[in-house]
């Protein structure tokens, strides 16, 4: 029995191409995706990710708490509605999940964790408060009483059209700098998400979110599934747990060396096992030069060794294939590199994995 | 609802088959298909001159969520390749039966007659 967010019959009114994600019957696409994917891109489009998990971290301990818990450190968040992007490791190093923290009150914080790995997170993030016998109480708010509904607005277009459905929050979120959120009454609105445009991710009680998906609809805000979010992220280079890093794969070989701080004193669970590991691999783009499509398993042939494609699709923006990959240390950017389709051996170019974001290209 | 013209045969791994008055047989993928895979950025056609057993990977059509296997509906020799299709995947998405993907010589005509009619293809499209 698959799983639905609150927006399930919205999405079968659009009549939604719907399929099985990770156990949630979600919309992969409405009409085009590539459609979907300029819509973001240009003016302004919505995602249901309500199958998406907020988790309540309150207690006097919430500091020390995340401080432990994340490889990135929750001492940058100084200013009240600051988020944090973070990996929550393993002992081995490897990541249990990729998250963000806003921190709203040095007692109350709140978490957003991926779908599938909700409950495997939540049972972690509660053995370690009780092994360290912490002050802090850790809140689910997808399910049950009390659920929250996530509609991620993004595109040049989408701060304004926000507004125009909720002119009460306009003062509080205009201004929000990007990765920061505000609380208006029953709304939290952060300027966050995961299409490398501007736009706001909306959570708001799971009763209402029907009501507000049509009204931004009727505003003028094009649904769009998760097919579109998929290829935006991509193009954007920000990984997709389960496919470019798992409890497998280290931060470190998984291009978020950026969310990982090492420098200070401070201890997290898997920073002894990424201090004896070191990176063993480079996460890179791939742009390939002959036609045909990239996708996550493909092998890659380099000078230094082998590598694999974690993610790949065709790129709506550069109208070209390109990838996310896992490549030995020592291939550089601008090497030319073979990748084995379908047992053929196609030229891909290696770049930094970053393709476009703001609307534009920026390879 | 795909369409299902009632004048072609089908595969049940969703090729449509037409068969032509010189003996040949035109073949593409069906609307249903192209439905279920979204917009195709990519066709790999198969070699002119080339045999295929019947249910073999003969071509590949992508769409940006997927790669999908396309098969010999039956057993044949490749004869022509319909190079704008590859140009432009997304004329496939247009118009799947317009858009056809090759054309081969039966080893066998009255191997069509074994195919699926527009009916039974129906059938099998509403249960995937």
């Amino acid at each position: 029995m698959l799983k639905k967010t609150v927006l399930n019959a919205a999405h079968r009114a659009l009549n939604a191409r719907m399929v099985d994600f990770g156990g949630w019957d979600m919309p992969v696409n409405y009409g085009s995706q590539i459609e979907e994917h300029h819509a973001v891109r240009k003016d302004c489009g919505m995602f249901d990710v309500s199958h998406m998990c907020p988790v309540d971290v309150v207690g006097a301990d919430c500091r020390p708490f995340l401080s432990r818990l994340v490889a990135n450190d929750v001492a940058k968040l100084t200013v009240s509605g600051k988020a944090l992007y973070a990996a929550m490791l393993n002992d081995a190093g490897g990541v249990i999940d990729d998250l963000i923290i806003y921190f709203l009150t040095n007692t109350r914080f709140r978490i957003v964790v991926n779908a599938g790995t909700a409950d495997k997170d939540l049972a972690w993030m509660q053995a370690k408060v009780a092994e360290w016998k912490l002050d802090v109480t850790i809140t689910q708010r997808r399910d049950g009483a009390n659920n929250l509904g996530i509609i991620a607005v993004q595109g040049p277009n989408a701060r304004a059209r926000v507004w125009q459905v909720l002119p009460q929050a306009k003062a509080a979120i205009a201004d929000l700098k990007p990765f920061f959120a505000a609380e208006v009454d029953q709304y939290f609105i952060a300027s966050t998400g995961y299409t490398g445009e501007d736009g706001y991710e909306i959570m708001l009680p799971a009763g209402e979110a029907e009501a507000m998906w049509n009204a931004l609809k009727d505003a003028g805000v094009a649904p769009c599934g998760l097919g579109a979010r998929d290829t935006l992220r991509l193009e954007a280079g920000m990984n997709l747990y389960g496919q470019d890093m798992d409890e497998t794969v280290s931060p470190l070989d998984a291009g978020l060396a950026w969310t990982v701080a090492m420098k200070d004193e401070r201890d997290f669970v898997g920073k002894a096992a990424l201090t004896a590991n070191g990176q063993q691999k480079q996460f890179l783009g791939l742009i390939l030069l002959d036609k045909g499509v990239l996708r996550g398993h493909q092998q890659v042939i380099t000078k230094q060794g082998n590598g694999e494609i974690t993610s790949g699709s065709f790129s709506p923006t550069l109208q070209q294939s390109i990838a996310l990959a896992r490549l030995p240390l020592g291939v550089a950017i601008g090497d030319e590199v073979e990748v084995d389709i379908r047992g053929k051996l196609l030229k891909a170019k290696v770049v930094k994995p970053v393709f476009a974001r703001n609307g534009k290209a920026v390879i | 609802m795909s369409n299902v013209p009632s004048n072609l045969k089908y595969a049940a791994s969703h090729e449509w088959v037409l068969k032509n008055a010189d003996g040949t047989v035109t073949v593409g993928i069906s609307d249903h298909a192209q439905e279920a895979l979204g917009d195709l950025v990519f066709v790999e056609l198969p070699e002119v001159g080339a045999h295929y057993d019947a249910e073999k990977e003969i071509a590949v059509v992508e769409s940006v969520k997927a790669a999908a296997d396309v098969y010999a509906p039956i057993a044949g020799t490749v004869t022509e390749v319909n190079q704008a299709a590859a140009d432009a995947p997304e004329s496939v998405n247009a118009d799947a039966y317009a858009a056809w993907l090759f054309k081969m010589t039966p080893d066998n005509l009255a191997d069509i007659d074994a195919l699926l009619d527009a009916a039974a293809y129906q059938a099998v499209a509403d249960a995937a």
